[in-house]
């Protein structure tokens, strides 16, 4: 008697659990079906004096807080001068790497401007506009022996990557002949470089240019390797009137300068002027897809 | 004594916003906390009975919440019910949903242990010196069961207060994301802000448990 009991209870709990899974995938095809209605149309926005945007809050020089609970930084300069433009109040929603797609796919928030790189995979649940930001990777390596080409990298000698960063996968890829010093985390890589272990270190260029700029002894001898990435804004999938105002808006600001004066305000102090053209992006004028 | 960083905290709103943090934190729990106990003591006792029906529904509810992992109830809530009904709750309202849900669950079976660990003869004594069933629980079976539940349900404040370190992933600004603000904020300032600051956090998690321990042991000395 006891024993049915439990089986049955098992057979109802799981039916449940099938209904509840049943149930998420079906709302996600409504929601897909449904198309509008998710997000805020540009009049919507317009109309509700706000502007919802995500944003991190803890990417220092990107979107940052700053001591008087305000938020800074280059994404941050940006979303200002957006809600500038739309008159309209910017409300800034704190988002994670992990969630900024569902942030958008509910509605959540208006536009993710929070260091988004630009992917296939990204494309396909939300929409980019276009680029204001390209993040490419960068090496590193002392003063006294700049490493400028890896095509010319000495045998014997070893590159300092951080394990699963993407500088690590495109070594293995590109470059299978260097051999590679593999750290857990940013600290490690960072002692091996000064205490000499390896040769150079790979990494983010944002990363790379940071470091070389706060450490001296070092210079960053590659900039720019491998694909380049770019950040752009997001908007949910098939909000096309945002969009469309987001990538006009671009356009104007490319021309006006503006995103060199938010890199010249919030960048330049970590990554020094002169790397201001490799990262910032004129691409959106040059650009004539409508 | 090594750089910790600790003068950051120090450093323009920093400290009222850490605190404005912990608060938030609290806030959350505690408000979950009133809300699930007193309904979870009630559930607690309806377990109790022989209804095998009323038994195998609150099985379910109890395992579907304690298998899931609270970050994924804390999604389904937040991000879930928009997609599903289009109800667009505010990060808190989800986490105070969430930990409501969850403390009901644990609530309630941490009632339906207390009472059926008094062993049947109590009941059966009581009986025999003629007590009948409301006096059976009000002078007999209930101090032994709330003697026995405090330091668990003790347990489950501290961790529901812990557990509001989570709620960071639906855009809820708590303490441990304002540190986390903090530390970034000042990456090349002071580079090792990262221990002084958790080591803040740890003792504001501290402060904050620290007085509900203190009282329970207190409840418990008293009633036992």
């Amino acid at each position: 008697m006891k024993k049915w009991r439990q089986i049955l209870i098992l057979v109802l709990s799981l039916g449940i659990l099938t209904a509840l899974t049943a149930c998420k995938d079906s709302s996600e095809k409504d929601t897909t079906a449904k198309g509008e209605g998710d997000y805020r149309t540009l009049d919507e926005i317009k109309e509700s004096g706000e502007i919802n945007i995500g944003v991190f809050s803890d990417k220092n020089p990107f979107g940052y807080v700053d001591e008087n609970g305000e938020y800074q930084g280059y994404d941050i300069y940006f979303a200002r001068r957006i809600g500038e433009d739309l008159d309209v109040k910017v409300n800034f929603v704190s988002t994670e790497a992990a969630n900024r797609i569902e942030y958008l796919q509910t509605g959540k928030v208006d536009v993710i401007l929070a260091n988004f790189t630009v992917t296939q995979e990204r494309a396909q649940e939300v929409d980019f506009a276009l680029p204001y930001m390209n993040v490419a990777l960068g090496v590193v390596s002392p003063d006294h022996k700049v490493v400028t080409d890896l095509d010319e990298w000495k045998q014997g000698d070893e590159m300092i990557v951080i394990s699963g960063t993407t500088a690590e996968t495109y070594l293995i890829k590109n470059y299978p002949k260097i051999g590679l010093q593999k750290y857990d985390s940013y600290a490690t890589a960072k002692n091996a470089l000064e205490n000499g272990n390896g040769a150079a270190w790979a990494n983010d260029n944002t990363e790379v240019i940071a470091f070389a700029k706060q450490n001296k002894g070092y210079t960053v001898g590659i900039p720019t390797l491998g694909s380049q990435d770019s950040i752009a804004p997001a908007v949910s999938q098939g909000n096309t009137t945002l969009l469309e105002w987001l990538n006009k808006e671009i356009k104007t600001l490319e021309k006006e300068g503006f995103f060199h004066e938010g890199y010249k305000e919030t960048l330049a102090d970590t990554y020094g002027m002169e790397f201001e053209d490799s990262l910032v992006v004129e691409e959106g004028t040059k650009d004539s897809s409508p | 004594m090594p750089d910790l960083g600790i003068e950051v905290l120090f450093r323009g709103r920093n400290l009222i916003r850490i605190l404005g943090g912990l608060w938030v934190a609290l806030r959350i729990s505690l408000i979950s906390v009133a809300v699930s106990f007193p309904l979870g003591i009630l559930l607690g006792a309806v377990m109790t009975l022989k209804n095998p029906f009323v038994k195998a529904l609150m099985r379910i509810y109890l395992e579907i919440i304690r298998i899931m992992p609270q970050m994924v109830l804390l999604f389904l809530f937040y991000f879930g019910t928009t997609r599903a009904f289009g109800w667009d709750l505010s990060g808190e309202t989800a986490s105070i949903i969430v930990f409501v849900l969850w403390g009901i669950a644990e609530m309630s079976d941490l009632v339906r242990s207390c009472l059926i660990s008094i062993p049947v003869h109590q009941y059966e004594t009581s009986e025999a010196l003629g007590l009948v069933r409301i006096q059976i629980y009000r002078y007999i079976i209930i101090p032994q069961a709330v003697r026995r539940l405090i330091p668990l349900s003790v347990n489950l404040v501290t961790r529901m207060i812990k557990t509001t370190s989570l709620i960071l992933m639906i855009g809820v600004v708590e303490v441990l994301k304002v540190a986390q603000q903090i530390i970034e904020a000042n990456r090349s300032a002071s580079p090792n802000a990262a221990f002084g600051v958790y080591l803040a956090v740890f003792f504001l998690y501290f402060v904050a448990c620290w007085p509900i321990s203190v009282l329970a042991r207190y409840l418990e000395k008293k009633w036992g």
